[in-house]
């Protein structure tokens, strides 16, 4: 028992102790290297930064239930950008503009709706053939982009509206909004796998598929409810971004499930299912955030970001692998 | 006496399924559309689909082991853009075994991830796509790659040339696909693969070295993926950095396609062929009868997820899945 808190210790506490180490990293040699006057750890740079992890961090939250169940979603993407065109095209309509300010809630529903149905699309296809969700959402990644690029060629979609840009603009208790998203998706989401049954039913199935079904857990049904949960979150990020900037082009969005998936393999979720944390996924999405932010401050190129990145996602899974028959070791004595 | 002869026929079409709806296709968008079926535009269809097929051989070796390569898109932008600066340096004759050398020990780094340490090859894999790409925008600084004098060299042969009537892409392929067919069905290693990734441990208990497999298998990726670098680079004869962004999920759906599965122990070269072609061609009948470019997107969905589809169903001998 002890073993396994200690374990289970180092493993989330991973994730936050990377993130200290980023931060003394970066703020030193920001010191002598920084092309900028200001300190890597100012208060509004660091703001910015949860309101940068917003987009890809609502998806990797949604993507670690995903994960957990035992299951992955590659086309996280293409319903980003299919909800983001929606959001944007569905202001233009002639009825929605006679409603003037009040089109704003109904666009934000048709998004999230898009994303909710898309996200039923895989669930169904995954619950009823028995597919394999990976190759299903391979599909459905090349399925929905089409479906982007047919709604409007290789055309940007674009509609600002003042009203949703100072909204997303907006600051409150001195967060963004894109942030209290986030931290908003991520205590609902945490409530919801650490305190309820379908919570606790995610993770039996993902640990162990045919002892959830022995033990009466309906499987099929809690394969259906999560993908529509990514979904839906996936279109929430594409709202929460789309609502700022106003303009979405069709290749928006592509390789953002790498990005997601990233994200969760760093807080330490089991690409098997069945163990995971949204906490650590969120410090997970903030890591990778914090490296990309903290590279641009020494003056190293983007190229140094995505070479770092690649390299320790593949140095964790090697600590992981290590700690984990270490662990199992110490129990066997 | 019925019985038996159904579940032939069944078994017939689940085996052959992807072959005959191949066929399907062909006649029906021949019947739509004569030019279909004329000698440049399958010419054509072969030809653009040679770079990703090339790429698609390799990770048929992964996949049958076991395992997944999601870094053949990043790396084919490797090998391109290194060979085409290379070219203007040292000279295509040494350009071209430099970047194969290259490319064979990215190869080689994922083998021994994946092999030796036994990492999760799709995290890795993934760690790769991104790294490399680094490695990449690195070499070439960012700029687009360009080879100064386009008409002075014979590197052009590999993308442009023909070789009585037939492109030279086409020939490689081809070359390539028949040579990497007999190693698959023909030799030890081969056997060896199948036993990998059908069943690991057994694998091992049996005495067959799995690591130095898996290992091998990413190196035999490394070189398509080295080929096809070759035969883009060649082609254009100038490149960009995200040249092969992407390709590496349209690999897996052509590998996917032609039956293997992702659990690895199944599927064979002249199947990813096939899954090449569908896609190859879906792509250009569709065009041809006049839809949408981006009408095959949603094509090549239904079809990758029936023929999955198709194949568990007969697997397990019902059609509906039996998750409650």
């Amino acid at each position: 028992m002890s073993t396994q808190n200690r374990k289970d210790i180092i493993k989330q506490g991973g994730i936050w102790a990377f993130i200290a180490v980023e931060l003394a990293f970066f703020s030193i040699a920001g010191n002598y290297l920084s092309v900028s006057e200001k300190a890597f750890m100012d208060f509004d740079n660091m703001l910015l930064l949860l309101k940068q992890s917003a987009p890809i961090g609502i998806i990797a939250l949604g993507m670690t239930i995903i994960m957990i169940n035992g299951n992955i979603d590659l086309s996280v993407g293409a319903i980003f950008a299919l909800s983001a065109i929606m959001l944007l095209d569905s202001m233009t309509w002639p009825f929605m503009q006679a409603l003037g300010d009040w089109a704003i809630p109904l666009a934000w529903g048709f998004a999230l709706l898009t994303g909710v149905v898309l996200g039923a699309i895989n669930g169904l296809i995954v619950w009823k053939t028995g597919v394999d969700a990976f190759i299903v959402t391979l599909g459905s990644m090349l399925g929905f982009r089409g479906l982007v690029f047919m709604y409007n060629g290789e055309q940007p979609t674009s509609h600002l509206n003042w009203t949703l840009v100072d909204f997303a603009e907006a600051q409150f208790l001195g967060l963004h909004t894109a942030t209290w998203f986030l931290l908003g998706t991520a205590l609902i989401l945490w409530i919801l796998m650490t305190r309820t049954v379908h919570g606790r039913n995610a993770h039996a199935i993902g640990n162990n598929r045919d002892a959830a079904v022995n033990a009466g857990i309906r499987v099929g049904p809690h394969f259906m409810w999560n993908f529509m949960l990514i979904g839906f979150l996936a279109a929430l990020s594409a709202v929460v971004f789309y609502s700022e900037s106003g303009s979405v082009n069709p290749n928006d969005g592509m390789l953002y499930e790498l990005w997601a998936i990233t994200a969760v393999v760093l807080g330490g979720t089991k690409l098997a299912g069945g163990y995971g944390s949204i906490i650590s996924t969120l410090g997970g999405v903030i890591a990778i955030q914090l490296l990309r932010k903290g590279l641009g401050h020494i003056g190293a190129d983007t190229q140094t970001v995505n070479l770092v990145i690649g390299l320790i996602l593949i140095a964790v899974l090697f600590l992981d692998r290590q700690l984990n028959r270490k662990g199992q070791e110490e129990l066997k004595i | 006496m019925t019985g038996p002869t159904k579940q032939g026929v069944g078994n017939f079409l689940a085996k052959q399924g992807i072959l005959i709806a191949f066929v399907i296709f062909m006649i029906g968008f021949a019947l739509a559309n004569q030019r279909f079926i004329a000698m440049d535009n399958i010419f054509g269809v072969v030809r653009s689909s040679a770079i990703l097929g090339v790429m698609a051989l390799g990770v048929t070796f992964v996949v049958i082991g076991g395992n997944l390569d999601l870094s053949v898109g990043s790396m084919m932008s490797f090998s391109t853009i290194v060979v085409l600066d290379l070219h203007d340096k040292v000279g295509p004759a040494l350009a071209i075994p430099m970047m194969f050398a290259l490319t064979l020990l990215l190869g080689a780094f994922i083998g021994f991830l994946v092999g030796y340490l036994k990492l999760n090859s799709l995290i890795v894999t993934l760690g790769m796509l991104s790294a490399i790409h680094g490695l990449t925008l690195t070499w070439s600084g960012g700029k687009n790659m360009d080879i100064a004098d386009k008409s002075g060299t014979w590197f052009s042969f590999f993308g442009q040339d023909r070789i009585m009537g037939i492109p030279v892409p086409i020939l490689i392929f081809a070359l390539l696909a028949v040579i990497l067919s007999m190693v698959l069905s023909k030799t030890p290693f081969g056997r060896k693969v199948y036993a990998v990734g059908g069943n690991g441990q057994a694998a091992t208990f049996s005495g067959i070295p799995r690591a130095r497999i898996v290992f091998m298998t990413y190196l035999v990726s490394a070189f398509c993926v080295a080929t096809a670098g070759l035969l883009q680079a060649s082609r254009s004869l100038g490149s960009q950095n995200t040249v092969g962004q992407g390709m590496e999920l349209e690999v897996l759906a052509a590998v996917i396609l032609g039956g293997a599965s992702l659990l690895g122990g199944s599927g064979t070269v002249f199947k990813t062929v096939i899954g090449v072609l569908i896609l190859g061609f879906i792509q250009n009948g569709l065009l041809l009868v006049g839809l949408d470019f981006y009408v095959q997107y949603m094509v090549t969905w239904a079809i990758i997820i029936l023929a999955v589809w198709l194949d568990v169903a007969a697997k397990r001998g019902r059609l509906w899945s039996p998750i409650a």
